[in-house]
């Protein structure tokens, strides 16, 4: 029996895979009306119990979020997906909309409808115009069928989806940024408590969702909780998708069971690279502490990468081979985490642009051993020390890197330069 | 789509008839000035703040915070080289040196015809196509040095090849800028569902793997 377990992925390989006429003729738009006559709490409750976990990258329990939603306080609420998919080597969300928007609708109708909200947007990156063509041309089929609008599924709900469409800022992906951006402000993190649950969007209670989390909603009605229960490991339940990357021999999007390993995937994609061997990689996007070969065995649930000392993030496998320098791969990193910092608080404004200055000099093999503690200090600094998490993701390649590569440093200031020959790196390097 | 070098009052007002509250439209509102003149024009800001009743200041303020928003004309076709590490590493660093050396311009710069701009950009969320190079925000997949400059030499040439995963002809920025404002071009239907990466997994799945 495969490995795999494609759910979200089902139907991507049809043609029209992305109308509304495809998606219906695999079942869509059929756990909408079921979760409408449902009562919203007994909807929170089933999701509860499936175990569904935030797909952004931060695990939290989907359900309880929902749960958190003050009920009967005559207040507005708002539903609002976080589409602005820009953490590096996340690559999952941009397409499954470009396949398949409609099952993303529907998990907005069924999750709008439980937390009581009449208004739903879904916050896009900016960078991505046929996502954007597909997912406007998607609601407004939606609207056209009366799956949102005033009468929702002629039940009397009402409903309305707005796309919001950014403008290329990664912090727009930190929840509290992208609520400030969709208001109308520059995107920049916001304090906390209060917790958007209590006052989000204009002050209002707001749950944000990723795109995934929410499109894994339709599944978990129509197939119910115990279904979803039976996929994944003890605390990390269901499936989901895993981007793998870079120097392997067949990279893309694989939907397993939570929990399958790195080893498991590489055997599915046809290994490294032919002609070379893994050396280091990332579990979830660049801010998750980077792995090395001891790691493929991990299992890559939420408890097991983090036992392992990393985070299981946007399950973002990024491959890197032996041709790879470490440094120049942390140096790049830090360079967009410097320049991606928003400026609001000074440990991740200023820091980052130190560790970009000390980074580049070790890449040129320029600096004293000293430079690597120095890096370690300021990263010590800029942990804990802001009001969102880029600060502390920018220290989550550097730290580890210096724990699993520190010889690789060393080398480039005995040297004096850096050791690799990047141009071994390229994709078309055995091509010339 | 009207990009006559005139914005449109109704167009506008439709944008801010979007939002429970008329501030929300700012993005989408700059979006749809550079469908106009491509790039936010101090005009442009002025009638946003006007529509949605706050300091022209604070526009500007918006404006410059977003990376999208040109402070100064585009290209007609606008080129992105994904140099965020993992494209870098696969040959996008390669890539946009050669781009700019064939193209003559630097970082953010554009060819005195007013055809092709470039910039370098941060991860797409294309990875498992990597390197990618972004042509007016379309999908450029799996891009090669000689690929790359084709694709520069065919907007240059009047004839644009068409992107991997996008519409079967590559639209012009200001086009483009339209579509992120939220307007219909009508071309969703056009072009593929998902590259072959993106259907790997469930391809094996079906195979039993």
């Amino acid at each position: 029996m495969s490995k795999l377990t494609p759910v979200l992925s089902a139907f991507w390989d049809q043609k029209d895979s992305f109308t509304i006429e495809g998606y219906m003729r695999n079942g869509g738009y059929q756990a909408a009306p079921k979760a409408l006559a449902m009562d919203p709490d007994a909807l929170i409750q089933l999701v509860k119990d499936s175990g569904l976990r935030g797909r952004g990258g931060a695990g939290f329990p989907t359900g309880m979020k929902w749960g958190f939603i003050p009920q009967g306080d005559n207040k507005d609420h708002y539903l609002v997906v976080n589409a602005d998919e820009s953490e590096p080597g996340t690559c999952k969300d941009m397409p499954l909309l470009l396949a398949n928007p409609h099952v993303l609708i529907e998990g907005v109708i069924i999750a709008a409808y439980a937390i009581r909200a009449k208004h739903a947007f879904i916050y896009i990156r900016g960078e991505v115009t046929h996502v954007v063509r597909r997912l406007n041309a998607a609601i407004a089929d939606a609207y056209k069928a009366g799956y949102l609008g005033k009468n929702v599924f002629g039940t009397g709900h009402e409903i309305d989806l707005v796309l919001h469409i950014g403008a290329g800022a990664y912090i727009c992906g930190e929840e509290t940024a992208l609520l400030d951006s969709l208001e109308g402000f520059r995107g920049q993190p916001r304090l906390r408590p209060p917790f958007p649950a209590i006052a989000g969007l204009y002050a209002r209670p707001t749950v944000v969702n990723n795109v995934e989390s929410i499109a894994s909603v339709p599944a978990i009605i129509a197939n119910g909780a115990e279904w979803y229960q039976s996929m994944g490991t003890e605390k990390s339940k269901g499936a989901t998708l895993y981007s793998l990357s870079g120097h392997v021999n067949n990279p893309g999007q694989f939907e397993a069971p939570l929990g399958i390993t790195l080893r498991e995937i590489l055997e599915l994609a046809g290994g490294i690279r032919s002609g070379h061997k893994l050396k280091f990689w990332t579990p979830g996007g660049s801010s998750t502490p980077i792995f090395t070969d001891e790691h493929l065995d991990v299992p890559l649930d939420y408890e097991g990468v983090s036992a392992a000392g990393s985070m299981l993030g946007t399950k973002a496998l990024q491959i890197f081979d032996e041709t790879t320098c470490v440094v120049r791969a942390v140096l790049r990193w830090t360079e967009f985490y410097k320049h991606e910092s928003c400026g609001k608080c000074t440990p991740c404004r200023e820091g980052t642009w130190w560790l970009v200055q000390i980074l580049r000099d070790l890449e040129n093999g320029k600096g004293t051993e000293a430079d690597l503690a120095k890096l370690l200090d300021l990263c010590d600094n800029i942990m804990g020390r802001s009001f969102c998490a880029l600060g502390d993701g920018a220290t989550s390649p550097i730290t580890s890197s210096i724990k699993y590569f520190r010889d690789e440093y060393i080398a480039h200031l005995t040297l004096g330069a850096c050791p690799f020959d990047h141009s071994k790196s390229t994709l078309f390097a055995e091509a010339k | 789509m009207a990009t006559n070098n005139e914005l449109n009052l109704e167009v506008m007002q439709s944008i801010v008839a979007r939002y429970p509250r008329k501030r929300s439209a700012i993005m989408p509102l700059l979006h749809y000035v550079q469908s106009v003149f491509g790039y936010v024009t101090n005009d442009g800001i002025e009638i946003i703040a006007k529509l949605i009743e706050i300091e022209a200041a604070e526009v500007t303020a918006v404006s410059t915070f977003y990376t999208q928003y040109k402070q100064s004309p585009t290209g007609e076709y606008h080129i992105g080289v994904c140099t965020n590490t993992l494209c870098a590493i696969m040959g996008g660093d390669q890539i946009l040196e050669a781009l700019k050396e064939h193209l003559g311009l630097e970082n953010d710069g554009v060819t005195p015809d007013g055809k092709v701009s470039i910039e370098h950009i941060e991860c797409n969320a294309a990875c498992d196509y990597a390197p990618v190079v972004m042509a007016n925000w379309e999908f450029f997949d799996n891009q090669t040095v000689a690929s790359a400059k084709a694709l520069v030499d065919g907007v240059r040439a009047g004839n644009p090849p068409a992107p991997t995963r996008g519409p079967n002809r590559l639209v012009t920025y200001k086009e483009a800028s339209a579509v992120l404002a939220g307007l219909d071009d009508g071309l969703a239907r056009e072009g593929v569902q998902a590259g072959a990466p993106t259907l790997l997994g469930l391809t094996l799945a079906k195979e039993g793997k």
